[in-house]
């Protein structure tokens, strides 16, 4: 039986840990003991299917999957079939026709990857899908804290900007409620979702009052190009008072990280100082991410059945 | 089959055959197999280490992502792979393992060997031949011969994982 990474939500501690396990033994394989390429997923194909922009996530899937022997498949939407009017349920039955195991889908509809994974037979992986939810990323960001604390359980986390807009503020909001950590939102009034007062989380409206007890503060991209109208007064408005600055990162604890899931805007949610910084972890979350999506692809794919995820 | 003080007899035996055979274990790493192989690994650098004062290079190779069994079952979770800082080039590599049966765990292991360099030569140790080699692979240092059927199931037992020493030939699978 095949199973499907929709949603974060759909992980048990069980899963969870089995992946962040997972991914650290292989982090452990490709990185200090310089093994490129295993044979696992030999034979297998994993079509990319990208219907958004997306440098990071695509680049990270499609090494993930080469380094354990899968084939790759790109399907960038743009200059594609869709583009001819093509739908989203045709080009999924093509690609399946064609022999792929697994379907990893970045798509600007939230819900897309559910839908797909009802029409295909092989696995579905959400790589994204519109403000909803990016599984992966809360992995390698959960990856990426107990790399750095050494845990996860009791862990003080703080999401910082546009969470309502944003999929990956769902996603760790979920996951990190499944791995024990205790995550607070940080944000304007305007860039909080309805709703956000059943989430599993604190709210906060107030930066300053909240990182001194932070362990983890993950800062957001505002995320223009899904605004209709004006959210905030200023750019720099905004940054004064949501921006991670200098001077906010001294309020910080020593152990304290900072974390952002890129692209970033420097000078608006995060000084530059601050992302080049030693408390950054930008580029070790680039990292984990290759080996957070091998765990994630070998566990789907890796046997007769998958050893993650959910049924559809 | 083997109680604590004959399986530490064992080990003793075959951390000197070692020593013998590969004159004197200059260049020798010791790649345990998990999760038994790792220890018995480990125990028998030990012992190199009180015979001769020697201190073997010892790590842990996981071949779970070779096996060509992958496909047929569920996907496991990953043991730990720990290659000593120094390599596996040139080196003379013993893998050792509890329990020889078909072959094909070893099998797997000479594959991610291969991916982690190139050893000068590799040799087999393992605590219990139990027999029914599946493909053409032979030990060099053997704990004991144990020929069993194929219905009975043989378990190592180490103070490490299960709290005591012991090798068991358990009931045959009904």
């Amino acid at each position: 039986m095949n199973r499907h990474l929709l949603s974060a939500a759909d992980l048990s501690l069980e899963d969870a840990t089995l992946i962040l396990d997972t991914a650290a033994e292989l982090a452990e394989l490709t990185e200090r003991a310089t093994v490129k390429k295993l044979p696992t997923l030999r034979g297998r194909t994993v079509v990319n299917l990208f219907f958004e922009d997306s440098t990071r996530t695509k680049t990270s899937f499609e090494l993930a999957a080469k380094r354990l022997s899968a084939d790759v498949i790109n399907f960038a939407a743009k200059g594609s079939s869709v583009s001819k009017g093509e739908t989203l349920k045709d080009t999924a039955l093509t690609l399946e026709a064609m022999g792929s195991d697994a379907v990893v889908i970045r798509h600007s509809w939230s819900g897309a990857p559910v839908n797909l994974a009802r029409i295909v037979r092989g696995s579905v992986v959400n790589a994204g899908d519109g403000t909803h939810e990016h599984p992966t990323q809360a992995l390698l960001d959960a990856f990426t804290m107990r790399q750095k604390l050494g845990r996860l359980e009791g862990l003080k986390v703080t999401i910082v900007g546009d969470i309502l807009h944003s999929r990956v503020a769902r996603s760790n909001v979920l996951l990190l409620k499944t791995l024990g950590a205790e995550v607070t939102l940080v944000a304007p009034p305007t860039l909080l979702p309805t709703g956000v007062d059943t989430w599993p989380a604190e709210v906060s409206y107030d930066l300053d009052a909240v990182l001194p007890k932070s362990d983890v503060v993950m800062m957001l991209r505002v995320q223009r190009e899904r605004m209709g109208a004006a959210y905030f007064p200023s750019a720099r408005e905004y940054s004064r008072r949501y921006g991670l600055d200098v001077d906010r990162v001294r309020q910080l604890q020593d152990h304290t990280i900072v974390m952002h899931p890129g692209p970033m805007v420097r000078g608006m949610e995060i000084a530059s100082e601050v992302a080049d910084g030693l408390r950054s972890t930008i580029q070790d979350q680039v990292a984990n991410g290759v080996s957070v999506r091998m765990a994630v692809l070998y566990l789907l794919l890796g046997g007769s059945e998958s050893a993650i995820g959910s049924e559809q | 089959m083997l109680d604590a003080p004959a399986l530490s007899r064992v080990v003793d035996r075959m951390a000197h055959e070692l020593l013998e055979k590969t004159g004197g274990g200059a260049d020798v790493v010791l790649l345990g197999i998990p999760t038994r192989g790792t220890h018995l690994a480990r125990r028998l650098a030990q012992r190199v280490q009180a015979f001769e004062g020697l201190t073997v290079p010892t790590g842990s190779l996981d071949v779970t992502l070779y096996r060509d069994d992958l496909r047929m079952k569920s996907p496991r979770a990953l043991e730990e792979t720990d290659v000593p800082a120094d390599g596996v080039d040139g080196k003379l590599v013993v893998l050792v393992d509890d329990v020889l049966f078909s072959g094909r765990t070893v099998r797997a292991a000479l594959d991610a060997l291969a991916d982690l360099g190139r050893p000068r030569a590799v040799q087999l140790a393992v605590l219990v031949d139990r027999g029914h080699r599946e493909l053409p692979i032979r030990p060099d240092y053997v704990g004991k011969n144990i020929p069993t059927s194929l219905r009975e199931t043989i378990h190592v037992q180490l103070s490490e994982t299960d709290g005591a020493d012991a090798v068991l030939l358990g009931p045959a699978a009904s």
